[in-house]
């Protein structure tokens, strides 16, 4: 049986691989389709690289969540970071290989089913993403 | 309820029996009902009659749990609720015999309808995703792709499209060119009579994610209609090959595989 | 830190990408290749997916990196085998992987290198070409 959170620091480029790890295992369990779960892992990926290379270093909680009877997998990422200055360019910015910056929040926001951005200058950023099952 | 729990079982048990004719065997009935039983008493104590409180939480799990498994089974809504109703009937008889006020029994009365009512929601959702299902599958074996030569698919679309139905197309569509080691795909929509901007940003999107596996993705049979609404619509369709016939996507196809088509010319004998 | 492994395929350099791979293990085959490029002479690197699950922006980064390093060392690279669910994500991510060339399979993207060099006008040796030894690098 799975904990009910999973809580992982994320540090190092190691530990994004092992949020990866997490977040897959839950969205199997849930039985998310090949497709989302690709999805899903690739938000989880893009936002735990996020945590560590703009907030420093954070903290990963991901979970099993119920709606209606439906399974889907939660995913927080937490940072006390600088904070994101300009939300909205964030969340519009592609990101290509090409350019290498932008935070890619629009990217993943479109991954995901919910997704809820909280930051403040100077006081860390939070970011919450649920995929449910189709 | 506490005081005569087994008697009360019993009496559930053997309303739901006969009201359900043999749908359910009678240990699976006094297991459900058995289970439900436990959940809902303490949840009475904690929260009284409101069971969208918290403290229902499990109760209206297990309800909805039992609730999705008949509509799984086939049953039919009335015998669904019925299991839960005949939990009323063996209440009556209880207070009954204590002679419990009036209120008392209309309370109750209200308290079951509400659970029953909570148990019908799930059920027709349940049922709904059935039909979901079903229709996913039905998509599966109506979405054929078929291979038009070597290295070339097709998706013949017919109908109209929606956002999930052309997403299980997509993903089938990409599949079969990694199964098939096609380079090629066309996807024709001469059989579409409409198409709006989700659908037509879904197609887009197939089309760029088959470029990026190696692939290139041809779109076909679009009609004057079609080619209206997308100019309206001010959607791009930028490099992306678009031919009116799936004839002329197939020998656009063709060509860039390396393929050319000829017509013998025939020399009179004599 | 596993390094990832690069196999000869006559003039082209093949990685195959079995696992999530560390930090460590892309800076070390961005140098690698790097080295192996020059050391063999390669003409093409074919980098083979068919085993990735997720591709992010990281991985994608790397992707357009190696594509731009061979390039400058006069070779030319190819990702094959890339998922489907792969790929619909990494449209929807916006991902464009723009300068990386791609192929559906190992046999496509050898034959879209040598399609491309034949295209740059670099004959291919056949059996009437004589041997030619490069000259003894200068060692310091």
């Amino acid at each position: 049986m799975l904990e009910p959170v999973d809580e992982l620091p994320i540090n190092t480029g190691d530990d994004v691989v092992r949020v990866r790890q997490a977040v897959r295992a839950r969205a199997s369990a849930a039985r998310l389709s090949l497709v989302d779960q690709t999805k899903l892992i690739t938000a989880a990926s893009e936002l735990a690289r996020n945590t560590l290379v703009h907030g420093g270093s954070g903290v990963a909680r991901v979970e099993t969540v119920q709606r209606d009877g439906r399974p889907g997998v939660k995913a927080v990422f937490t940072d006390d970071g600088p904070g994101i200055v300009d939300v909205e360019k964030a969340l519009t910015d592609g990101y290509t290989t090409g350019s290498g910056l932008g935070l890619g929040l629009g990217g993943s926001r479109r991954l995901v089913d919910e997704f809820v951005l909280e930051t403040a200058v100077g006081l860390g950023t939070t970011v919450s993403v649920i995929k449910w099952m189709r | 309820m506490r005081s005569s729990e087994q008697e009360l079982l019993d009496r559930w048990v053997d309303v739901a029996a006969t009201a359900l004719q043999g749908r359910l065997t009678r240990s699976e009935l006094e297991r459900a009902c058995g289970d439900l039983l436990a959940a809902l008493t303490p949840a009475l104590d904690a929260a009284g009659l409101n069971i969208r409180s918290e403290a229902y939480a499990s109760a209206r799990a297990m309800l909805a749990e039992m609730s999705r498994d008949r509509a799984r089974r086939g049953f039919s809504p009335s015998e669904t609720a019925t299991e839960v109703f005949a939990l009323k009937e063996a209440l009556f008889a209880i207070a009954d015999a204590r002679g419990d006020s009036s209120e008392t029994i209309v309370a109750v009365s209200r308290w079951v309808d509400a659970l029953g009512l909570h148990t019908f929601e799930v059920f027709a959702r349940a049922r709904e995703q059935v039909i979901t299902e079903q229709a996913e599958q039905l998509l599966e074996l109506t979405t054929p792709v078929v291979k038009l030569w070597e290295g070339v698919v097709a998706v013949p679309l017919i109908g109209t499209l929606d956002s999930a139905r052309t997403q299980v197309v997509m993903e089938k569509l990409l599949q079969t060119l990694v199964d098939t080691g096609s380079e090629h795909a066309i996807i024709d929509i001469t059989g579409v009579p409409a198409v709006d901007t989700e659908v037509a940003q879904h197609l887009l999107k197939t089309v760029v994610a088959a470029r990026l596996m190696g692939a290139e993705c041809t779109i076909s049979g679009i009609r004057p209609q079609i080619a209206q609404t997308i100019v309206a619509l001010g959607i791009e369709f930028g490099d992306i090959p678009t031919k009116a016939t799936l004839a002329d996507a197939l020998l656009y196809a063709l060509r860039n595989s390396g393929v050319e088509v000829v017509r013998r010319r025939r020399t009179n004998a004599g | 830190m596993d390094r990832v492994p690069i196999l000869s395929l006559g003039d082209v350099l093949l990685v195959s990408i079995q696992v999530d791979l560390q930090d460590e293990s892309v800076v070390a085959l961005q140098e690698d290749l790097a080295e192996r490029i020059v050391d063999s002479g390669a003409t093409g690197v074919v980098i083979d997916i068919s085993a990735v699950e997720i591709v992010d922006s990281f991985i994608g980064r790397m992707f357009a990196t190696i594509a731009s390093l061979s390039k400058v060392l006069d070779a030319e690279t190819v990702v094959v085998g890339m998922r489907p669910a792969v790929a619909i994500t990494l449209v929807e991510l916006g991902l464009s992987l723009q300068g990386v060339r791609t192929a559906l399979d190992l046999e496509r993207g050898l034959a879209a290198l040598r399609q491309r060099r034949a295209e740059r006008g670099i004959p291919l040796a056949d059996e009437s070409d004589e041997a030619v030894e490069a000259p003894a690098a200068a060692r310091d």
